[in-house]
């Protein structure tokens, strides 16, 4: 089953759909979009740096995304990072990672595989990452749930009643930069941040609880990962941007019925 | 019984220096009102005392096994995350419905289980914030100007609903607070923070000490001292500070 590419492809896609659904809720209720952006655009750079030094792929990447959110965690916790500084911090990585990549002697490295996904590519290795990856993300998140959800309310309310907030924003900072080392394969650094905020925004008016919202996130996502990589083969159209349309679509959907919804 | 005690407690925030040297204790069952200008460090002080901020110098000890009722100063809940009431009040501890009810009937919000946090009004917001606070039967309740945006008979109400829970627990009330009226009819204690401690004592006491007038009385035409009309020169039981950095009198 697992020699079939497309087969392959489809469970990649649902692997990331896994990790980043409900990761992506907290990214959207902790209004974390551009620290997603500047985390999953420094991929490019951890490509570079696994290039460089023979080093695994998805190696590079973690330990580049990993670097960056935990700098982004800090300059925010410190009042020092506004919109402005995350908007630099996310597109210096990027053009760092571009320009990086460019510099890499010997053979011309594809960069669209990087940039877009190249989810067709998908190896039985890399199958075996992408849900290694989903499982720990998926796990973290289910763990901390209830300890996330309360430091996302409000860090004092948290520390009030024995938690600690700092320690939840490591563990959704590690989830984080895990998530983007796996989906870099599937949708490709400038699509990661999507695959986080669009099933999540979409599952909004579909939710009384966080937990409906993050299981809709999860459904919206799967839907669209296997959507995309079916319209991709229809209309043989690039695979990561195909998903990613496919959600953004389910996202229009779902705002346009949302005022029916709310009328319930 | 102590529940809470500081010992020479300093605090900084956002590099400044907000208090200094506070000495300050909380007994079981008692009411203590923390009044002051703004940025005269009631929040903070609040914050070291839940844990959330610390010492600068000095220790803040708490009773070991502390359990803390806090209502925060600020609860912005983003319009993305969608939160029943009930499922509001089981974080981070799950809560069975029974208890949640019982919770919330207590707040005097039976009602309001089934509705969505950002949906409520702030009435109804705080005595939600009040009900999640007295889950799990705390020692002390920390309320950090629990009635703001709240109108005089609905912060009235709020008092009242404080009043009668701790009638029936003996629960230890902190409150931070701007409705002096209220505050001087309901507090064992009042403590008057300036940047460190002005003057502290029954509320008889700080209502006459002179560091309370510069801040409260003269500043504003005395409209704010006006409950005192009936003090009575009782001292002893409190204790007055030098009050040096008057900046935000007049």
């Amino acid at each position: 089953m697992l020699d079939d590419f497309a087969m392959r492809a489809a469970l990649a896609g649902l692997g990331v759909a896994l990790a980043a659904a409900p990761l992506g809720c907290f990214v959207v209720w902790r209004r974390m979009a551009y620290f997603g952006d500047a985390t999953s655009h420094a991929a490019l750079l951890g490509v570079a740096l696994a290039l460089a030094t023979d080093l695994p792929v998805v190696g590079g990447v973690l330990l580049v995304a990993l670097m960056m959110a935990l700098i982004i965690s800090t300059l925010t916790e410190r009042n020092v990072s506004t919109d402005a500084l995350l908007g630099v911090l996310a597109h210096s990585a990027l053009a760092l990672g571009l320009v990086a990549v460019s510099l890499i002697p010997g053979q011309r490295v594809d960069l669209s595989a990087y940039l877009f996904g190249d989810i067709l590519a998908v190896r039985q290795v890399d199958l075996a990452i992408i849900w290694i990856g989903a499982a720990l993300v998926g796990g973290l998140m289910v763990w901390r749930w209830q300890a996330l959800l309360t430091a996302t309310l409000n860090p004092d309310l948290a520390v009030a009643s024995g938690g600690h907030p700092k320690r939840e924003q490591l563990v959704l900072t590690l989830a984080l930069a895990v998530t983007v080392a796996v989906a870099i394969k599937v949708v490709g650094a400038l699509l990661i941040a999507a695959m986080l905020v669009i099933p999540a925004a979409a599952a909004r008016p579909f939710a009384r609880t966080p937990e409906v919202m993050a299981i809709c996130a999860v459904l919206i996502g799967g839907f669209s990962a296997l959507g995309g990589l079916a319209g991709s083969f229809t209309f043989d159209t690039p695979t990561g941007p195909s998903i990613v349309t496919v959600a953004a679509a389910v996202f229009a959907l779902s705002a346009a019925i949302s005022p029916l919804l709310r009328r319930r | 019984m102590t529940l809470i005690e500081t010992k020479g407690l300093s605090l900084r925030y956002g590099g400044a220096t907000v208090l200094r040297d506070v000495n300050f204790s909380l007994s079981q069952g008692e009411i203590v009102t923390i009044v002051g200008p703004n940025g005269s460090g009631k929040s903070s002080l609040l914050r070291a005392l839940i844990g959330a901020l610390k010492p600068a110098s000095g220790t803040v000890i708490r009773k070991p096994g502390l359990k803390i009722g806090y209502v925060p100063q600020k609860l912005q809940i983003d319009g993305t995350l969608p939160l029943t009431v009930r499922r509001f009040l089981s974080l981070p501890v799950r809560q069975t419905q029974t208890v949640t009810t019982a919770a919330l009937t207590q707040a005097g919000v039976p009602e309001l289980a089934q509705r969505q946090m950002t949906d409520l009004s702030g009435g109804q917001f705080q005595r939600v914030l009040l009900a999640r606070a007295l889950l799990g039967s705390p020692d002390v309740l920390i309320l950090d100007e629990a009635t703001q945006g709240l109108d005089q008979p609905g912060a009235a109400a709020f008092y009242r609903q404080i009043e009668e829970v701790r009638q029936r627990t003996g629960v230890a009330i902190l409150m931070v607070s701007h409705d002096l009226h209220v505050v001087m009819a309901a507090s064992d204690r009042v403590l008057c923070l300036n940047g460190h401690v002005c003057c502290e004592g029954t509320p008889e006491v700080v209502a006459d000490a002179p560091e309370y007038r510069a801040l409260f009385g003269s500043g504003t035409q005395g409209a704010l001292a006006l409950y005192r009309h009936h003090h009575t020169h009782d001292h002893d039981h409190g204790h007055h500070h030098e009050c040096g950095e008057d900046h935000n009198a007049g």
